[in-house]
């Protein structure tokens, strides 16, 4: 009994909402407000964000790793742009769905390649997916445009009410909101005792078994549901640019996202949100100094993550804030914890 | 019948050079439990620096080739002394986000250096054009690539089976820290089979200038074959990726020559059947946790 | 573990606030020119040449013009066509440019031409190359050359000059598509037969299977189109398969034999018949200045990527002065339509029609030049138009 309730306050702990938490967002909204310039980079990094905290669900809870994630993204996009460009529906919120939905489809038909295996293999076999998704949509190119991508996608108003401009604000804000919703179901799943029980898996599949718990059925729901999402992210992108092409299958995408997760932590919802911004920032930053040899400062960067070590970073990053609260709060100051990594 | 031939030829080639650029990776990853996606920058470094010597300072074509190979292994066992040896007990998403930091730092690095466009090595003119073996074609070039690399998978597989530095990999490997206690002095071990990886690495570099095309991008470009190569082959031995190549090398020239609309579905669909058939790899004991 | 976490949150938070803070958006009394090409990523050495001649351009001519300071913004897309969405649309909003231009690849140019209309500012497409293009805006002007113009006239040459059966082998993408179509369009319409057509994966290693099965059609010649860049992975197999002995020629456009590699080929390029609209070898007086300058800027030679760079650059120019340094959009383009210089490619026009490039188009083969490779002219097919627009 002590244990069951043990678990739940837990749970229950971990489900509340912090002042941090609450502060984050009420930031992302000001920032959206404060920069009216920057709407564009500011509506891929939402883009970025919610197909990272995609990824986040199932490598940071679940423990899957994939390199192929970039395929339900791109079904995600191609089935919004399809959907947008025969007028099946026009709608957006309802295209947005859609999307998500087939990508979850194909996330659940998937999922049953991908639960085998070991780390090594789900890579491989996540990225073969994505790349033979590529080449199918580079083979019927009469129905996805081939290499040249859909063309003369035209999106209606957001419920009729909020036409996409040309500045970009109605996608950003467009997007910020289905960010922050999908967010709050993320943070219901995996406070959830099903999210929990996830944890259990990855941390050590074989005694989650043995305590019996259905392994693989719990690993296909999450994937299924990571589908969706980065559906969803998917069709995000193809709403707000109004394209879609070859290139959102492209390994490049999965890739970087998988560095966007690893820079931002994973297995906590906002790592994924985190790394969107620190990424696509430095990207920015460096490709305006130098557009021909950014990626050397990319790389470089990368690199000394590594080798400094994120516990290390993430403590120089706390410095200031501590030394605010120690003056002003008089409270304990935070201290790093080690960070546990998905293995 | 003599296309057929010389299919298969050109299949087992590619394949073979497939194997000299991956083997190391199969090395660091399969033994040493290390995820290097870096492992194509050292074939890059390889294959440039052939081409400056060949190209500019006129060195021999078959002069410079072991050059490659003790260039890339000389820059091999330098990151690895300074910077790789840390991340051995590290997470293998730390060990993915260096080594990807380690590729876009030498793509650019060479961009800088040598111009985005491709290169190409000068070769002598004894290995340019086409033998007649029996009515069936056989590039001289090819034909090169064959026997050198069949040399290296002998020698390869020679010195980890038989020779005293094969076993103390083995033991060095399958338990370090009984290792040291028997006395191997592991980091080293570990150095020196890096070294070597990365020199094969360099070597393959060099000789894939002709036929895969050498350009800044290689790393990553051929990073998704070289993992294909590893995790179809399975990481135990070298025996898996060897074969595991040349499966590879050969399903892709067929491929491409039978059923050239479904080129690019050949290497993928496969990759993935063998990988559900045995997710260890065809010849897997206990591939890369 | 929260506890740091919420602190990471925090200071992510701030972070962002900062960054974006130092990345003001500005808008000066100068003319911009938003130049949008991949520096980085396979298609890079195209964006780099166009770089490369923009600045040897500015050097020549000076940065000013009707009274204006020319700003050139330089953004890399990687060819990937929503960055350069993201791009052009950042420096019309924020930089509030005045021009549009470079374009690596044909969905990069697509995804910025609804832009151009609704901005109404020019875009000048200077590497991209399907004909579909320039319909895609009316404010959309291009400086570099369609598929359709290099590619029918090498079908028509090939029936001209007896040869019967070919087999085409080109890259699975817009361009090498439109390629093959056009050339396939003329050449059969004069009597020749495709005996063999292989589409090749644009991501593609090795040409050797492809190659064997060229050889074993037996055909008289074979059509090439591959991206600049896979060009001299091509002919060494071409040449190590020994296709050139068994007689069977390479033709194509030029990008195959693009100035910018053909040195470096070895001779297994020699006798390769391409047609197109430059040749680092052009005889003209201009032209030899401008291979000197560029050689001497930049040390290596320039290619067709190149001169049309140049040319856009060149056009942007003299639109200016036309309008005085009026950056209207429309008067701009009127500007633009009918202008006719010398290139150092030869003549060249803008079509007042369809706002595309009317050039020469030559057919050239590689030869040996004084220990170098170079593609010597030896036929001139003058003004051509693009033949792929949508017939009306």
């Amino acid at each position: 009994m002590t244990a069951l309730s043990d678990v739940s306050t837990h749970a229950k702990a971990g489900a509340r909402w912090r002042v941090s938490e609450v502060a984050f967002w009420v930031l992302t909204l000001a920032c959206a407000f404060l920069f009216p310039s920057r709407y564009l980079i500011m509506t891929d990094i939402v883009r970025l964000a919610l197909f990272a905290l995609s990824l986040d669900l199932i490598l940071g809870y679940a423990g899957v790793v994939s390199l192929g994630h970039a395929a339900f993204f791109g079904v995600g996009a191609y089935s919004a742009g399809l959907l947008a460009l025969h007028g099946i529906i026009n709608e957006p919120v309802i295209a947005l769905v859609v999307a998500g939905l087939v990508a979850a489809v194909l996330g659940f038909l998937t999922s049953f390649l991908v639960i085998r295996g070991v780390d090594l293999t789900r890579l491989m076999v996540t990225l073969g997916i994505a790349l033979l998704l590529e080449a199918l949509a580079e083979r019927f190119s009469n129905i996805t445009g081939g290499t040249d991508g859909l063309q003369g996608i035209e999106m209606q108003p957001i419920l009729g009410l909020f036409a996409f401009d040309m500045f970009g604000k109605t996608g950003l804000f467009y997007s910020l909101i289905v960010l922050f919703i999908l967010f709050l179901l993320a943070r219901r799943v995996v406070h959830s005792p099903f999210g929990l029980s996830l944890r259990a898996i990855r941390n050590n599949p074989l005694r989650a078994a043995a305590i019996g718990m259905p392994v693989n059925r719990r690993l296909i729901a999450i994937y299924t549901l990571a589908a969706f999402y980065a559906g969803i992210a998917g069709a995000l992108f193809t709403q707000t640019t109004a394209l879609a092409s070859l290139d959102v299958f492209a390994f490049e995408r999965s890739a970087d996202l998988m560095l966007v997760l690893v820079i931002g932590g994973t297995g906590y919802l906002y790592g994924g949100l985190i790394g969107a911004v620190v990424f696509k920032m430095l990207q920015e930053l460096f490709q305006s100094i130098t557009p021909q040899y950014w990626l050397f400062w990319i790389g470089l960067v990368l690199v000394v993550i590594v080798l400094v070590g994120r516990e290390r970073i993430h403590r120089w990053v706390l410095f200031v804030p501590n030394l605010v609260i120690r003056q002003f709060a008089g409270r304990k100051a935070v201290v790093a914890v080690p960070e546990r990594d998905a293995p | 019948m003599a296309s057929i031939l010389t299919n298969l030829f050109d299949g087992v080639a590619y394949g073979m050079l497939l194997f000299v650029l991956a083997c190391g990776l199969a090395v660091t990853l399969g033994l040493m439990n290390f995820v290097n996606l870096a492992h194509g920058a050292f074939a890059m470094a390889g294959g440039y620096i052939c081409a400056v010597l060949v190209n500019n300072s006129g060195w021999p074509f078959f002069a410079a080739l072991p050059l490659a190979f003790v260039a890339s292994a000389a820059i091999g066992v330098a990151l690895e002394r300074t910077l790789y040896r840390h991340l051995y007990t590290r997470s293998h998403l730390d060990q993915v986000l260096f080594s990807i930091g380690l590729v876009f730092m030498s793509v650019a690095a060479v961009d800088y250096i040598m111009g985005s466009s491709r290169i190409f090595i000068k070769l002598p003119a004894a290995l340019e054009g086409q033998l007649s073996l029996f009515g069936v074609g056989i590039g001289r070039y090819r034909l090169m690539i064959v026997v050198i690399c069949g040399l290296l998978t002998l020698a390869l597989q020679l010195i980890l089976a038989k020779t005293r530095f094969g076993s103390r990999l083995r033991a060095a490997v399958d338990d370090p820290r009984a290792a040291i206690g028997l006395g191997i002095n592991v980091p080293q071990v570990f150095a020196f089979t890096f070294a070597f990886g990365s020199g094969l690495a360099g070597l393959g570099g060099a000789l894939s200038a002709e036929i895969l095309g050498l350009d800044p991008y290689f790393p990553l470009k051929f990073m998704i074959y070289f993992l294909i190569v590893v995790t179809v082959g399975g990481s135990s031995s070298i025996t898996g990726p060897f074969l595991a190549s040349l499966l590879l090398g050969i399903a892709d020239v067929a491929g491409k020559y039978y059923v050239p609309k479904m080129g690019p579905f050949v290497i993928y669909t496969v990759m993935i059947v063998i990988l559900l058939w045995r997710p260890n790899g065809l010849f897997g004991r206990t591939a890369a946790r | 573990m929260y506890n740091r976490r919420k602190m990471l949150l925090w200071a992510a938070t701030t972070v962002s606030v900062a960054g974006f803070c130092a990345m003001p958006a500005s808008a000066q009394e100068t003319v911009k020119i938003g130049l949008i090409v991949p520096m980085t990523g396979g298609q890079a050495s195209t964006g780099k040449q166009i770089d490369n001649a923009v600045k040897l351009y500015m050097q020549q001519k000076g940065d000013t013009v009707a009274g204006k300071k020319i700003e050139v913004i330089l953004k890399d897309d990687a060819a990937v066509p929503d960055n350069t969405k993201r791009l052009a649309q950042e420096l019309i909003v924020n930089d509030k440019v005045n021009f549009i231009a470079g374009f690596g690849v044909t969905p990069a140019a697509l995804a910025a031409a609804p832009l151009a209309t609704q901005a109404k500012i020019p875009e000048v497409v200077m590497a991209a190359g399907t004909s579909i293009i320039t319909e895609r805006s009316p404010y959309i002007v291009r400086t570099s050359f369609t598929l359709a113009q290099s590619s029918t006239i090498i079908g028509d040459w090939a029936i001209k000059n007896g040869i019967k059966k070919v087999a085409t082998l080109t890259s699975d993408y817009a361009p090498g598509n439109d390629a093959l179509t056009f050339f396939k369009q003329h050449f059969t319409a004069g009597g020749g037969e495709v005996v063999e057509e292989v589409k090749v994966p644009l991501a593609n290693p090795d040409f050797a299977p492809f190659l064997q099965r060229m050889k074993d059609a037996k055909p008289d010649a074979m059509f090439v189109f591959v991206p600049a860049g896979q060009g001299g992975n091509f002919m060494k197999q071409y040449a190590e398969r020994g296709l050139d002995k068994s007689g069977i020629k390479v033709i194509g456009p030029g990008d195959v034999m693009d100035d910018d590699l053909l040195n470096n080929m070895g001779d297994a390029a020699l006798g390769a018949v391409t047609a197109h609209l430059y040749s680092a070898a052009h005889p003209s007086q201009m032209n030899k200045d401008f291979v000197a300058a560029y050689k001497k800027a930049f040390g290596n030679r320039p290619g067709f990527m190149a001169v049309s760079g140049y040319d856009g650059m060149h056009l942007i120019y003299e639109a200016l002065k036309k309008t005085g340094g009026d950056t209207n959009g429309d008067k701009l383009v009127e500007a633009m339509k009918g202008m006719k210089w010398e290139s150092p490619r030869g003549p060249i026009s803008i079509d007042p029609e369809t706002r595309d490039i009317v050039q020469n188009i030559y057919i050239r083969k590689v030869e040996k030049v004084d220990g170098e490779l170079y593609n010597v002219e030896f036929a001139t097919f003058e003004a051509v138009k693009d033949s792929g627009k949508t017939k009306k």
